[in-house]
């Protein structure tokens, strides 16, 4: 059977391209990688009019075929047929903002001289409209060579007349002939492309747009940067009470099953893997879920509703000030959620160096992971009072341990731009997109995509770490007398550490937990509970409280507050390390920034510990 | 005048460009994002403390560091 024809969906960033691929794929799409590349591939399956099958393939936004970022690169090279594992596609639907033609228009020209079968979504037309332009599209088709029909990517408009015109173009076939551009060709194009903008398009009256209106207030020299503040500040508010209820619902199903296995289940070491390992392990993991999802939420909409460039442009400032440009500032705001996401969104940054100073500070990010590890900690040691009526001690010693973090990557970030990362400075050039409403069909989807992810992690990674971290802890099984914390091969291997461990005051049991931490930071909670639970012998049903107590019990405040701040800095959950040697194409920089966080934690703790301890805590 | 200079809200047009004072890759992302003699272009808003830019060039808004603008010359529409 011959495969669908392949037709890739091209235009610049802002066009509206990826709301037309969710319009016409519906949730039909696989979201992968271009082999050797760091560059996000979206495949969806669609049907013509007629029944047959087509491949659409959403390519990365780009503003032109010069090769400057990962991002173009690939966008080129499928377009020439010449990316690996990509088939050369049997026609081009290019995505056009309509109120935006000057500009759009001249990689449109770039891509109909390919010769490829094409054809032109003339996307957000209704804008085009309420700004009180008309364009001529007949003579639009005619200038260019090729048909184009207006649509309504969000409101799916005009998505019939384009499958009609792609089964038109996807029969005949053709090939790509790559002319050479030499410079000063952009120049002749860009004429090119403003003269037949201002040929179709008639402009009745000024433009209006809301967009000023709304960049008055949210880029205002003063205004911006506090309406930043408060949504910022709104959205970690929501990150905590909107979950509480979503969470304790999955604690209670996490308890209905383990209750449900030791009834139904004879004791065993079966049983003892099966409610400690997976139910136990997994859950506490999973009991995240919903903390993520609501600030996935968050960046989601503030990326589709346009503000996130203006939150680039109000935070560039500040960023340059340690060598970055304010478009750092998103993936750090995402790797409050996860520090995997907002790695994989420095691709969006052109200058190779700004984006590995990113990645590399971005695990410093308090992400939400650190979170019940802070909990737990933060509710054994630290009272619950009132600092000043309605700020209470405990909320104070977490956002000062964010804030730390913070910190902590802005001081790395100058350092590793007067070092390692040094040069480069791409500068901060952004196209400002119009506000507009966030599409919620889109933000579910992404929704969803980011909770399979998230799942499947807990699935594979989190489920094989907490198994082996059991059967470290459980085997082998130590005589009368002696603890098995100690006597199990993980506590051996912690007997290891502990020398190293030691002078920021951490004792055997800590030294433990950080170990499977490093496959995932959350584990660390699971693993202070079964190291307390094993040693005590009641295996089945320790709950938090238990163990806050038991904590209180056996360290020192000063170590606490020790474990909290190495908490800060260090261990870096695996899969981090794993997508920082994916996006940097090596093992250097995920060693380092192994290296440089272990250092930064030890001192960190260190300190803490010292400070502490001379202060009689 | 110099696009940094500009005051805001005033219609301007782009009188030259001083592309060799820019790096090559800072020039390509200008001219993508429609920097180009001739084209009409207004000052919006100002960050503070030296912060970027943002203007109106032909139908798009673009945000770019004042260093960058000061290498574009503008013109009374």
């Amino acid at each position: 059977m011959n495969p669908a024809p392949m037709v890739a969906l091209v235009g610049n960033p802002n066009a509206g391209k990826s709301a037309l691929f969710n319009a016409l794929t519906g949730a039909r799409q696989k979201v992968g990688n271009y082999p050797g590349v760091t560059v996000e591939r979206k495949v969806g399956r669609m049907a013509l009019d007629d029944g047959r099958p087509l491949e659409l393939v959403d390519l990365p936004g780009t503003y032109s075929l010069d090769p400057q970022s990962p991002d173009e690169q690939v966008t080129r090279d499928v377009l020439f047929g010449r990316q690996e594992g990509e088939r050369t596609p049997s026609a081009l639907v290019v995505v056009v903002d309509a109120t935006n033609l000057d500009n759009h228009l001249r990689f449109v020209l770039q891509l109909v001289a390919l010769g490829l079968p094409t054809v032109v979504a003339l996307n957000m037309i209704d804008m085009a409209t309420r700004d009180g332009l008309e364009i001529d599209i007949p003579r639009l088709s005619a200038e260019l060579g090729v048909p184009v029909v207006p649509t309504v990517a969000v409101r799916k408009r005009g998505l019939d007349e384009l499958r009609e015109a792609l089964g038109r173009a996807v029969g005949g076939g053709g090939k790509a002939v790559f002319a050479t551009g030499e410079p000063g060709e952009l120049s002749r194009l860009q004429r090119e492309a403003r003269r037949i903008a201002s040929a179709v398009t008639t402009q009745h009256r000024q433009t209006n747009f809301w967009t000023q209106r709304v960049d008055k207030v949210a880029l205002h020299p003063v205004l911006g940067p506090i309406l930043l503040g408060v949504l910022m500040f709104v959205m970690f508010q929501a990150v905590f009470s909107w979950s509480q209820i979503p969470i304790e619902w999955l604690a209670s199903l996490q308890a209905w099953l383990g209750d449900q296995a030791v009834r139904h289940l004879p004791d065993s070491m079966l049983r003892s893997l099966l409610v400690e390992g997976v139910i136990n392990g997994v859950g506490s993991v999973v009991a995240y879920l919903p903390q993520i999802l609501v600030l996935f939420f968050f960046i989601l909409l503030l990326e589709a509703s346009g503000y996130m460039v203006r939150a680039a442009f109000l935070m560039d400032r500040l960023m340059s000030g340690v060598g970055l440009s304010g478009r750092a500032f998103i993936p750090l705001l995402s790797s409050f959620a996860c520090a995997i996401p907002g790695i994989m969104a420095t691709r969006s940054i052109d200058d190779q160096r700004d984006r590995l100073t990113t990645i590399l500070i971005a695990p410093l990010m308090t992400c939400s992971a650190r979170l019940p590890v802070y909990a737990v900690v933060i509710g054994a040691f630290i009272p619950a009072k009132k600092v000043v009526p309605g700020v209470g001690l405990q909320g104070l010693v977490l956002f000062c341990l964010y804030l730390a973090g913070i910190l902590g990557s802005m001081l790395v970030a100058a350092v590793l731009k007067r070092t390692v990362t040094k040069g480069g400075g791409g500068g901060f050039m952004m196209e400002m997109p119009k506000y507009q409403m966030p599409v919620w069909r889109d933000v579910a989807l992404g929704l969803w995509q980011r909770a399979y992810v998230f799942l499947r992690r807990a699935g594979t990674v989190i489920l094989w770490v907490t198994i082996a971290l059991w059967a470290l802890t459980s085997f082998p099984k130590a005589p009368n007398g002696v603890k098995q914390s100690e006597y199990s091969i993980a506590g051996r291997i912690a007997s290891g550490i502990e020398p190293i461990v030691r002078p920021v005051g951490f004792n055997h049991a800590l030294a433990l937990a950080i170990i499977p931490a490093m496959a995932a930071r959350e584990v660390a909670v699971s693993a202070l509970q079964t190291v307390y639970s094993i040693d005590s012998g009641d295996d089945e049903k320790l709950g938090q409280h238990r163990l806050a107590t038991r904590l209180r019990a056996a360290w020192p405040l000063p170590t606490a507050l020790a474990f909290l701040a190495w908490f800060v800095f260090a261990p870096q959950c695996l899969s981090t390390i794993a997508v920082i040697r994916r996006e940097t194409n090596g093992w250097f920089w995920p060693a380092f920034t192994l290296v440089y966080l272990f250092a930064l934690a030890w001192v960190a703790a260190g300190i803490t510990f010292w400070t502490a301890t001379a202060l009689g805590l | 005048m110099r696009l940094d200079q500009l005051p805001l809200h005033r219609q301007s047009r782009i009188a030259s460009i001083d592309w060799d004072g820019l790096s090559p890759r800072e020039a390509r992302r200008l001219r993508e994002l429609g920097f180009d003699d001739g084209v009409a272009v207004e000052a919006l808003h100002r960050g503070a403390f030296k912060g970027p830019l943002a203007c109106r060039v032909g139908r798009m808004i673009v945000a770019l560091r004042r260093g960058v603008a000061a290498s574009v010359i503008v013109e009374p529409a």
